[in-house]
């Protein structure tokens, strides 16, 4: 039988991995005995799903903004290749 | 239209999706300004995309690869793998469990996950809390959890077997798992 270590240890793998059928039994045995490695499997898939909430809220958040300083920095970097690009193929244009 | 210019419309149109995107994952402005302009200039070399794709897949394709080689390059910086940062026991990971191998503090029921997920309080102890992991722990985690990567990428991309990683991802989550424990539901 599995102890709560062994079984945490599974429930984590179980997300980045297929685990075994001997694995999964013992697992599932496991949870169905115990309350608090129920709860711990239940906290895992809530931290996953939270992780991608978090990362959306992130990437939909409209306040948040390129600073200016950067934005002009980046234009510049992108000038200057242009041209260093530019001079080392004068026949080449850079078109589409 | 010159390279340049298309370059230039992408950053102004782009530039705001693709920052909070690479934010979302580093986690520090000014990485996600670097990789955001490593991106166009990548863009710009790269002369401009084809096929059904929009401008912004396209941006964020390249994007995803920069923000890839700049994890690379944080696992590297951070110190060579410890024993530590791999071993299935090691120090930290004895407090969650009782020498029988039960749990030294049960874990407890967090309440309704669909009201959890629409709480900012939530939100912002999770970042909290991977602030507070160490910072290889929190890389991972974000590489796995948040960015999403499957495993083969991650063991490739940081140069760690698939067990090792599966361990770090374990201790990342059970930090994590704690320290949510106390500091959101300590607040309740």
């Amino acid at each position: 039988m599995l102890d709560c270590k062994h079984a945490s240890r599974l429930v984590s793998q179980s997300m980045d991995r297929r685990l075994s059928l001997r694995e999964r039994l013992g697992l599932r045995l496991h949870l169905l005995l115990c309350d608090a490695c129920t709860q711990f499997s239940k906290q895992m898939a809530l931290l996953q799903q939270a992780a991608r909430q978090w990362r959306s809220r992130i990437e939909n958040d409209t306040r948040v903004s390129l600073p200016d300083d950067a934005r002009q920095r980046i234009a510049a970097a992108v000038a200057l290749k242009t041209e260093s690009l530019a001079r080392q193929n004068p026949d080449q244009n850079l078109t589409d | 239209m010159t390279a340049a210019e298309n370059t230039h419309d992408w950053l102004a149109e782009h530039g705001d999706y693709l920052y909070r995107f690479a934010l979302a994952r580093l986690r520090d402005p000014h990485l996600a300004e670097d990789v955001v302009q490593e991106t166009m200039l990548a863009a710009m070399q790269g002369g401009g995309h084809s096929g059904k794709s929009s401008a912004r897949t396209w941006l964020t394709g390249i994007l995803k690869h920069k923000i890839i080689d700049q994890f690379r390059r944080q696992q590297r910086e951070t110190s060579l793998e410890t024993p530590d940062d791999i071993a299935d026991d090691a120090p930290g990971m004895d407090e969650f469990f009782l020498d029988d191998g039960h749990w030294n503090e049960p874990p407890q029921s967090w309440g309704d996950p669909g009201s959890l997920m629409q709480q900012d309080q939530f939100l912002q102890t999770l970042q909290d809390c991977m602030d507070k992991l160490p910072k290889k722990l929190a890389q991972i985690f974000l590489l796995r959890d948040v960015h999403e990567s499957d495993n083969e990428e991650i063991c490739k991309e940081l140069e760690i077997t698939a067990t090792n990683a599966w361990v770090m991802l374990y201790r990342a989550r059970m930090g994590l798992r704690k320290c949510l424990e106390l500091n959101w539901m300590g607040g309740h």
